[in-house]
């Protein structure tokens, strides 16, 4: 009791001693409160038991925009009764303009006096034809309005039959839905308001100006809060959810002791394409497929250009090519990339066989010209991997993929072969979906070709080398159906993206 | 990539149950299971496995890698009879150089097999074929036409005849113009003077290859028994392993394969070809302890023969250009479920790429005042990054665009500035104060007109004025060690309110500007609240750590 007591708020104390049979109206003005605070402590004192709150809907009618106006000025009709009461007999014209009126009250005015034989109109002319008393007499709408706001189930016939002529004319009476509410104090309540304790005072805020002195805390109670209650909610500054996963992805590779390679997004086909064993006919290399830039760029040194055309036209290191006739301006074509895996051929060209043993990642943005639905767009993210060294194998590509699987949250993998121009063995990575009961592709691997492997590196070596799409891990974890929400940028939503939680 | 469908029940009855090991047995053999339901299987083939194209040869490899029949499958064919030629013309040198042919005879043929042989055509042309650019098929009733048979370039106004799906005679160029496959495959003759065709030996049009067929002479009918085939191109050997894949499968439907003469050559000519296959290779790089027997036992899986460490090829195999290829069927017979996965032990320093590190740096310090990180396509929209900035189109330059984009998204972005503004347009609804912030790569042409990348950070915040923007500039640049210099702009920016907006000046260099943007640009993105925003490039400062 003393507790509950102590927990009273101090609207909740203000409000408590006007409660009994009151309307919220009534209690804000005893209690000198606004109508929010006022609901606020009844919704507090009903969590305490204090009071029974009901809630009762009801049909309410209450004036509208010009009703309320008319009970200050007067109906229109009685403004024009006024008028003709002086004259008895006007020109409508002369009615119209002395009443100011506007023309809309003007004509309503006319008719509902017609109807009432109060006046008549002949030649152009009203006539009054009201004696004295029927002017002074309160018409039943005026009335009416004057004992609004009343329910609409304690409309007398009189009533009733006002509201339906009023609700012809515009915004002067309307029917609201209204909540009113019915507060009953409970016995618990009564013992509260019949308690000495209520009058005690209790320390709200703790504030600076309570801290300056000891006498203004000590020996006194601090008022006791709901601690359970609900608080507004705050929302702070961020990244953005794709780029937590991918700092993640960064912190997986680095762990696994691989260094991060970085470069252009616009790269030139010969790196994109051509250093990857890509024929210039495959359909990879197709304006339907992938972004050209008009521009064009250089070739790399000769050495290494002559290497990769020997590779598509005749072969290398045993084997047969293309068997077509490479061209190098086809090369030199500016495209936006699209894989990070020409970061890896990049980079291999540029490891010298004193570094090994090498292991290289990159998390980046990739391009395909694409239309955009909820599954494609035309901007994707993609991780990348190298490993190269002389002793490497097929067992340990799978190593590293499993292992960078298992950190990003998939357990249940496996390995099924694949084809890529630029890997052999080559490796798709599936996922079985606990929920759907199916296997879900997570990205391609492999062991890069000898005709990759020896222009660049010189060597004939196996580099391990993958490149899964990281698009599906991130709306895998953050729950995300559709892939436009990667993009969307709606504030309110990035607000409440909760934290990436893999650890 | 090419999907096939299969019929389930004939899968059933002639391959086995397709239980859940049997689509996981499919799915190992390097042939995705794409769907299944009670009539059809669909399989993703690889386009590296032309050959897979067809049930008969999807059957003969898949049976042989469940060790039904393992090994090379021999086809008997038959020397060319009389008149089995095709006389090849020197006027196809300029347009459609060469082609391979071949004669099957005693088909019994039905609806599902006239179907599977269109629909073979159909996957060729698509994959290795490259939309019929490099490879056109024709299939032919012999008991309609007469051999030997011509292939030779006419003018196209001395090409008349009827095409498949038409009522009348047209001409070559009539067919490029007025024919529905005529339209779609024109590309593929434009400006040639002579267009190729195939003749028998009355002078009769059998085809206009690579577009279409005679109504005549081209269709394959019920009654059809024994049937003609071309394939036409300009890499013979794509054509040979085209015309194997094609002649195998029809000798699979119950066949016999003749071969013909043309010009000095005789196809399909079903030469194998042997690979050197080392054993020590193939376990050092599938990390495996094979001996010379399971060798032999998991290569002859896949359909090759194997003896001495040397491999027979099959001749409807394409893809197998280096001895890694083969290394690659071991691993698949070998069963990829099989391998163990390890790490090896090699031990190398990881690191992230410094440019990243300072990024992330940056992002902390922001989100720590309550900035929201937003991230935006690379590509952008004209109107976005021009018009709403209040520049047109035609003063601008130094942007890039892109080929033939299947979007409105056809330029590369030159700042993140438009984004953030695009941004704050689209979230009116959202509550404010908004603070938001972009790292990322903006793209333009350099002096030389060459592309070039840089890294970007924009900033803007709403409401807001100069002071508040420079309040988050100084916190963000005090805890990066940068001192900066706010200057007058050499140049106003047409952004921003005159004598309300600064170039950002980092060792004596501009590396930005911030500034309160100009009313008349956020009436152009229809904000109604007031936004200062600044964006600099972070080379500079990346060059400082």
């Amino acid at each position: 009791m003393k507790k509950l007591i102590e927990s009273l708020s101090v609207i909740e104390k203000k409000v408590l001693p006007y409660l009994e049979g009151k309307s919220i109206s009534e209690i804000c003005k005893k209690s000198n409160l606004d109508k929010v605070s006022v609901l606020r402590a009844l919704e507090y004192l009903q969590n305490k038991k204090i009071i029974e709150l009901e809630t009762e809907k009801k049909k309410v009618v209450d004036v509208g925009v010009n009703g309320a106006l008319y009970r200050k000025k007067g109906l229109p009709e009685r403004r024009l009764l006024f008028l003709l009461k002086e004259k008895r007999i006007a020109s409508i014209k002369d009615a119209e303009k002395e009443s100011r009126l506007n023309p809309e009250e003007f004509k309503v005015s006319l008719g509902v006096l017609k109807e009432k034989a109060l006046i008549e109109i002949k030649n152009g002319k009203i006539i009054l034809s009201a004696s004295k008393e029927e002017i002074s007499k309160k018409s039943l709408e005026e009335i009416f309005i004057e004992s609004l706001p009343i329910d609409e189930d304690n409309l007398t016939d009189e009533q009733k039959f006002s509201l339906k002529n009023l609700l012809k004319r515009k915004n002067i009476v309307e029917i609201e839905e209204r909540k009113k509410f019915l507060i009953k104090i409970t016995s618990l309540g009564r013992e509260v308001m019949n308690s000495k304790d209520i009058s005690k005072e209790l320390i709200e805020q703790i504030t600076s100006e309570i801290l300056k002195k000891e006498q203004n805390w000590k020996n006194k109670k601090f008022r006791r809060y709901d601690i359970t209650l609900k608080v507004p909610k705050i929302h702070g500054g961020k990244r953005h959810f794709v780029n937590y996963a991918i700092d993640y992805g960064r912190k997986v590779w680095t762990e696994m002791g691989f260094e991060e390679m970085g470069g252009n997004i616009a790269q030139s086909s010969f790196w994109n394409f051509d250093a990857l064993f890509t024929a210039q006919d495959h359909p990879v290399r197709d304006m339907q497929d992938t972004f050209f830039l008009s521009q064009k760029t250089e070739l790399p040194e000769k050495r290494l250009t002559e290497s990769v055309r020997l590779s598509h036209e005749k072969g290398v290191s045993g084997s047969k090519g293309w068997n077509y006739n490479w061209n190098e301006e086809e090369g030199k074509r500016m495209v936006l990339r699209t894989h990070t895996t020409v970061l890896s051929a990049r980079t291999l060209a540029d490891t010298k066989k004193e570094d090994f043993p090498k292991k290289y990642f990159a998390i980046g943005k990739c391009f395909r010209n694409e239309t955009v639905d909820w599954s494609h767009g035309f901007e994707f993210n993609q991780t990348e991997g190298i490993v190269i060294d002389p002793k490497l194998n097929f067992r340990h590509l799978l190593g590293y993929l499993k292992q960078f699987f298992k950190k990003m949250g998939y357990e249940k993998i496996r390995f099924t072969p694949a084809y890529f121009p630029y890997t052999e063995p080559s490796v798709e990575i599936h996922w079985f979906h606990p929920e759907k009961k199916i296997w879900l592709e997570l990205g391609g691997a492999g062991i890069l070709r000898p005709e990759v492997v020896v222009p660049l590196l010189g060597l004939d070596i196996s580099v391990l080398a993958w490149g899964p799409g990281f698009d599906r891990i991130l709306m895998d974890y953050y729950q995300i159906k559709d892939l436009r929400e990667l993009y969307k940028n709606d504030i309110t939503q990035l607000r409440k993206m909760k934290s990436w939680m893999r650890v | 990539m090419a999907n096939v469908k299969f019929n389930r029940a004939v899968f059933e009855k002639e391959i086995g149950k397709l239980d859940e090991k049997m689509q996981e047995r499919i799915s190992l053999f390097g042939t995705p299971v794409e769907s299944l339901n009670e009539e059809t299987l669909e399989l993703e083939i690889f386009p590296n496995r032309p050959d897979l194209l067809s049930y008969q040869g999807f059957k003969r490899s898949f049976l042989s890698f469940l060790e039904e029949k393992t090994g090379f499958k021999n086809y008997p064919f038959n020397k060319p009879e009389k008149d089995y030629e095709v006389k090849v013309d020197s006027s196809v040198k300029d347009v459609r150089p060469f082609t391979a042919c071949a004669i099957v005879r005693g088909l019994k043929l039905d609806d599902p097999k006239i179907k599977e042989i269109i629909e073979i055509q159909e996957k060729l042309h698509a994959t290795v074929g490259r939309q019929r650019k490099k490879l056109a098929i024709g299939v032919y009733p012999l008991e309609k036409i007469s051999l030997p048979i011509n292939y030779k370039a006419l003018e196209p106004d001395k090409i008349k005849f009827q095409p498949l799906e038409s009522q009348k005679e047209m001409s070559g160029l009539e067919i490029l113009q007025k024919h529905p496959t005529g339209k779609e495959f024109a590309h593929l003759l434009a400006g040639k003077i002579k267009f190729p065709v195939f003749t028998d030996s009355k002078g009769e049009i059998l085809s206009m290859p690579p577009i279409i067929n005679s109504e005549i002479t081209g269709r394959v009918s019920l009654d059809t028994k024994d049937v003609f085939i071309e394939c036409s191109g300009f890499d013979f050997f794509v054509l040979e392993k085209a015309l194997t894949i094609i002649v195998t499968t029809l000798a699979d439907m119950g066949g016999k394969i003749y071969q013909m003469k043309v010009k000095d050559k005789v196809t399909p000519d079903f030469k194998t070809e042997t690979l050197n296959l080392s054993l020590e290779k193939t376990n050092r790089i599938l990390g495996l302890e094979l001996d010379q027997k399971n060798l032999k036992k998991l290569i002859e899986k896949m359909g090759h023969n194997y003896k001495d460490g040397k491999v027979e090829i099959p001749p409807w195999r394409m893809d197998i250009l280096h001895e890694i290829d083969l290394i690659e069927d071991v691993a698949i017979a070998y069963g990829y479920e099989n391998f163990e996965p390890i790490i090896p032990s090699i031990s190398t320093i990881g690191g992230e790429n410094s440019r990243e590190v300072i990024k992330r740096k940056i992002s902390e310090i922001l989100a720590g005042l309550g900035l929201l990180e937003v991230s935006n396509y690379h590509l952008t929209k004209k109107p976005d990054q021009f018009t709403k900035m209040g520049v047109s189109e035609k003063e601008e330059f130094g942007f890039i665009e892109l080929e033939s984009s299947k979007t409105e998204f056809n330029i590369m972005r030159k700042d993140l500035t438009h984004y953030l503004l695009k941004i704050l347009s689209e979230n009116v609804d959202s509550e404010y104060p908004q603070k938001i912030f972009e790292m990322g790569r903006i793209f333009f042409l350099d002096k030389n007109k060459r592309i070039a990348e840089e890294e970007r950070l924009s900033i803007a915040v709403t409401p807001g004025n100069f002071t508040d923007l420079k309040q988050i500039l100084d916190y963000l640049f005090y805890n990066l060690d940068i001192k900066y210099e706010i200057r007058e702009p050499v140049k106003e920016s047409l952004h921003f309110v005159e004598g309300r907006g600064g170039d950002i000046i980092y060792e004596g260099e501009k590396i930005g500007s911030m500034g309160e943007v100009h009313p008349k640009i956020l009436k152009n993105w229809k904000i109604k609240m007031p936004v200062s925003l600044l964006e600099i490039s972070l080379e500079k400062i990346f060059q400082k750590f």
